[in-house]
């Protein structure tokens, strides 16, 4: 039953070629007193009862199947075509492990490689790793970067406007360090960070659109920190950077964050893809896996894993990071993603996101009691004030379908009654006039 | 790079960015409905360094990388801690099921029930399987599991005012990312030796116990270690550094030795955490993704990452089923990552937990334990078997032979590459010389296993008869073996056209 083939013949010659009676016997060495205990777990099912349980589970959820998504708030609900999936479900890439041997690996290998080049290509970096957990693991190892590079430096600036969760995250990473985590109070502003760089300042993260869907103008606060000789790590989408300026024509020394939005579904929040993308000068203190390019015995161009000597298995306690296991299928997902949609794909992608949130925008700000705030360009996501709880305005939605934006309340105490929207290129004008419409018939 | 490689350089196949032809592009996207809006000129970039490629182009691109790859589906994959078991189909179904994979994350509680019921199930069955009293399914990975325990303890121990313990034992069998996950959460080693029989050398732990006793935070042991074996005076080693006042944390990547045989919270464990992408089938990806949920008895509960699922509304007569909600445990160590933990993960491992029940679930381990001793008792005669005595799901030989001078482990492993096979983990553990370690899991038939042990075999003979055979192995896999001190001096970690400051 389950998935193991023996057959009873078969398991007494094993036993008998092994020189025992019983398998039980192979267990002699677990004390007596605590041997073979019960599982108290459901009864064994065929896979077509699992698969109905399963079913009727998935359907207990509002998903994008059925109701339209607005919400965004750092992970996003965008167009994956076919071909993504069917690359992912090939038993060669999925059913493997990590490349440690690489005469049997190139295809991993050769398919990481491509997906560092194509968010350096992003990113406007020259290094990147294979992956991290996610975008907030990926800026908690930022940081660690960011202590090695500073020597002694033990002052980190993160500015608020960063997802909330990602700087909970470098908290929950650096509570056994010496660190100092400051200027992000909720109601902080960008301006006033750059009055906490200092001498002692390993580096200051920022957000690129910030959490807020904004993008902020940070040349000044770039160079004070590179004028105090801290490091500057960007947090950026993925996908924004497909028309916007490269964090590293912006003077990015770091840049992470998820590329979820880049062929990743959305699967309650994982598995996700940290990226990690910096400058050759500091990839020899980044964690993670990284492929190189080399030639093998006949002088054929090969991939293999690089710089291994920084990681865990061969550093052991003097490792920067433990990290072993990545996010691999889902960088093979943003690979071939990526591919396919080239250079003027993901603009086009990148632009109706942009139309349809500025549509949307638009329409929402033409309705008594809902004012878009529009103090700083936007990419797919928006802040709008509301005459009336969040709560109030979302459960109105759902009801006619739809998924509304996310309670800023809920992490930005002054943002009370403020929701985050985001419209991406899987939301039709139909979906965007009927979200007004929602509104407006709450406003009257 | 010189001329002579250049021209006898030859690619397996190109670089997607040498497939690039502009103008290209490999979907179809629909064209915009609404009114456009102009876009701020001023904060745009004017290059995207992406590569120009038709979508039956891309196709065939990663078809053909795939078949550079080795796999579970295609053969044996004995490599040792690291469970490479069959991957089922039904679980890629499942977590391809739109209401789990089209879910966000940041839905309303009320409207993921289900995905919040999958979750408070899986919760509840790991900590059954493991005799725990809570589990989150926070941490991503195994070693993500790792920092968290070690984070518990030392909230544990700082919540009780005792700021004086600062180490942490890790025997020297341990895989890596022990060690450096104790560093990270900002402990230290001791390192503690094992005995001539594999086993954590008692004495050397009595001695550290008595000696740095009020300094020691816990201990990380792997059981069965990472030798396959089951650590002979195991409740002796909890006791002793219980009484010293440590906590002790099992690092769980050999669970699939353990379903149903025993128990870790009541063998004494305080924190252990699970591979989802091991023991409970998840795939291994090529590198990940993997789900490494944590385990806690009593003392560590409130300590758990999170937010965890709890039961926020008990059951009524007219609405049988009860309200699921995240919460976050009352002196939780935070959240390892954004939102839940490797959701689609724990979608697969639900699958496999509800096929096999708990009794086959015992016979999982039972089977795992069993291929690993045949082939334990099939090789020993051939090759140095270190610890004899019964092994759990995977054993370490000596991949070294007296008369045959110059054959490494490395070599091997390269040569069974040639009879088809995925070579077992190469120089881990560390304590043993030229270690193989040797990990065949349940799925695989006797058959399978005896046309291994014969190629084992037969490379013993090789080793002898042509050595060279094994030194200049692989000959059948796509690539031979790889410069990997050129790749560390070059450094090309990235296709030249993807470069910022690359031509267009
Ligand atoms: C014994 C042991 N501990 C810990 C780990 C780390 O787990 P992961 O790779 O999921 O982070 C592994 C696997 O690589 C392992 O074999």
């Amino acid at each position: 039953m389950g998935y193991i083939p023996h057959t009873e013949v078969e398991r007494q010659q094993m036993l008998a070629a092994i020189g025992v009676t019983t398998i039980e016997d192979l267990f002699e060495a677990i004390p007596a007193t605590h041997r073979f205990p019960k599982l108290n777990l459901p009864e064994p099912m065929s896979e077509m009862e699992v698969a109905a349980e399963m079913q009727a589970l998935s359907e207990a959820n509002e998903h994008a199947g059925d109701f339209a998504i607005f919400r965004g708030a750092g992970a996003y609900h965008h167009f994956v075509p076919s071909v993504v999936n069917h690359i992912l479900l090939r038993g060669e890439f999925y059913t493997a492990y990590t490349p440690y041997q690489p005469e049997l690996s190139q295809g991993t290998l050769q398919a990481t490689y491509e997906y560092q080049s194509m968010m350096c290509a992003l990113t406007g970096m020259d290094a990147a790793n294979a992956s991290h957990y996610d975008g907030a693991t990926s800026l908690a190892e930022a940081v660690t970067v960011a202590v090695q590079v500073g020597r002694k430096r033990n002052k980190i600036v993160l500015s608020h406007s960063i997802n909330p969760q990602y700087r909970e995250v470098v908290r929950t990473y650096h509570q056994g360090r010496d660190l100092q985590i400051v200027g992000d109070e909720a109601d902080a502003n960008l301006a006033a960070l750059a009055e906490l760089i200092d001498d002692q300042t390993a580096m200051v993260a920022i957000a690129y659109p910030n959490f807020f869907g904004q993008i902020e103008d940070v040349s000044a606060l770039v160079t004070a920190a590179h004028d105090a000789g801290a490091l500057v790590i960007f947090v950026a989408n993925p996908l924004m950077l497909a028309l916007f300026k490269s964090p590293g024509e912006l003077g990015a020394d770091i840049v992470v964050g998820d590329a979820q939005p880049l062929g990743v579904s959305m699967s309650y929040g994982g598995p996700y893809l940290g990226f990690f993308a910096t400058r050759t000068k500091y990839v020899r203190k980044i964690a993670g896996r990284i492929i190189g390019e080399t030639v093998d015995a006949d002088g054929k161009k090969a991939y293999v894993m690089t710089l291994r000597p920084r990681e865990q298995d061969i550093r052991r306690e003097k490792a920067s990071s433990n990290i072993c296991t990545n996010q691999g299928l889902m960088a093979l997902a943003a690979s071939v993603y990526l591919a396919l949609m080239g250079r003027n794909g993901l603009r086009k992608v990148a632009q109706l996101n942009y139309h349809k949130a500025h549509y949307a925008a638009d329409q929402i700000d033409q309705i008594d009691g809902f004012k878009v705030l529009r103090s700083k360009p936007f990419f797919n996501e928006f802040m709008v004030k509301c005459l009336m709880p969040v709560e109030v305005v979302n459960n109105a939605l759902i009801g006619e379908g739809i998924v509304g934006g996310y309670d800023l309340g809920k992490d930005y105490p002054h943002l009370k009654d403020h929701m985050l929207l985001c419209v991406t290129e899987m939301n039709s004008k139909e979906e965007i006039d009927a979200l007004v419409d929602v509104l407006k018939g709450l406003a009257s | 790079m010189t001329i002579a490689t250049e021209t006898t350089q030859q690619v397996l196949e190109p670089l997607i960015y040498d497939m690039s032809v502009p103008g290209r592009m490999g979907v179809n996207l629909p064209d915009c409905d609404v009114p456009e809006t102009p876009l701020p000129t001023e904060l745009l970039r004017d290059d995207l360094k992406l590569p120009e490629v038709g979508e039956l182009q891309v196709v065939r691109h990663f078809l053909k990388l795939s078949h550079l790859n080795y796999s579970i589906d295609k053969g044996f994959y004995p490599l040792g801690s690291c469970t490479m078991k069959y991957n089922p189909k039904l679980n890629e179904d499942m977590a391809r099921l739109s209401g789990f994979a089209l879910l966000h994350p940041q839905s309303d509680e009320a409207g993921s029930q289900g995905a919040l019921a999958l979750m408070y199930q899986l919760q509840e069955w790991l900590a059954e399987i493991s005799g725990f009293e809570a589990v989150s399914l926070a941490p991503a990975a195994g070693a993500q599991g790792e920092f968290a325990g070690i984070l518990m303890i030392r909230n544990y121990h700082l919540d009780r005012g005792d700021t004086a313990r600062t180490k942490i034992l890790v025997p020297n069998s341990a895989h890596g990312t022990n060690p450096a996950t104790v560093t990270m959460a900002g402990f230290e080693v001791i390192e503690l030796p094992s005995d001539d029989k594999g086993d954590v050398d008692l004495d050397a732990l009595r001695t550290v116990c008595k000696e740095k006793g009020p300094e020691i935070a816990g201990m990380m042991i792997t059981v069965p270690s990472t030798l396959g074996l089951f650590e002979a005076h195991i409740l002796d080693v909890i006791e002793i550094v219980h009484e010293a006042g440590g906590l002790m944390y099992m690092d769980g990547a050999n669970m699939n030795a353990l379903m149903g045989q025993v128990k870790p919270g009541e063998l004494g464990f305080d924190v252990m955490h699970y591979n989802l992408h091991k023991t409970f089938s998840t795939p291994h990806g090529g590198g990940g993704p993997g789900s490494g949920p944590v385990g806690v008895g009593e003392k560590l509960k409130p300590f758990l990452p999170g937010p965890i699922v709890e039961i926020v509304e008990e059951p009524t007569e007219e609405d049988y089923a009860p309200g699921y909600g995240l919460k976050m445990p009352e002196k939780s160590i935070g959240r390892m990552k954004a939102f839940f933990g490797n959701f689609g993960m724990m979608v697969r491992a639900y699958a496999y937990i509800r096929v096999y029940g708990g009794e086959g679930l015992r016979d999982v381990s039972r089977h795992a334990v069993l291929n690993a001793n045949y082939i334990r008792a099939q090789l020993m005669d051939t090759y140095k078997v270190p610890y004899p005595r019964y092994c759990g799901h995977e054993f370490v030989l000596e991949g070294h032979f007296e008369d045959a001078e110059g054959v490494h482990a490395l070599d091997i492993s390269k040569r069974l590459m040639d009879f088809g096979f995925h070579p077992p983990t190469n120089y881990f553990p560390l304590i043993v010389p030229e270690a193989l370690l040797i990990e065949p899991t349940e799925t695989e038939t006797k058959d399978d296993l005896d046309e291994f042990i014969e190629a084992m075999k037969q490379i013993a003979q090789e080793a002898r008869t042509d050595p060279d055979l094994l030194h200049n192995a692989p000959h059948t896999a796509p690539v031979k073996r790889l410069d990997e001190v050129k790749a560390a001096k070059d450094l090309i970690l990235c296709c030249a056209p993807a470069l910022p400051d690359a031509g267009d």
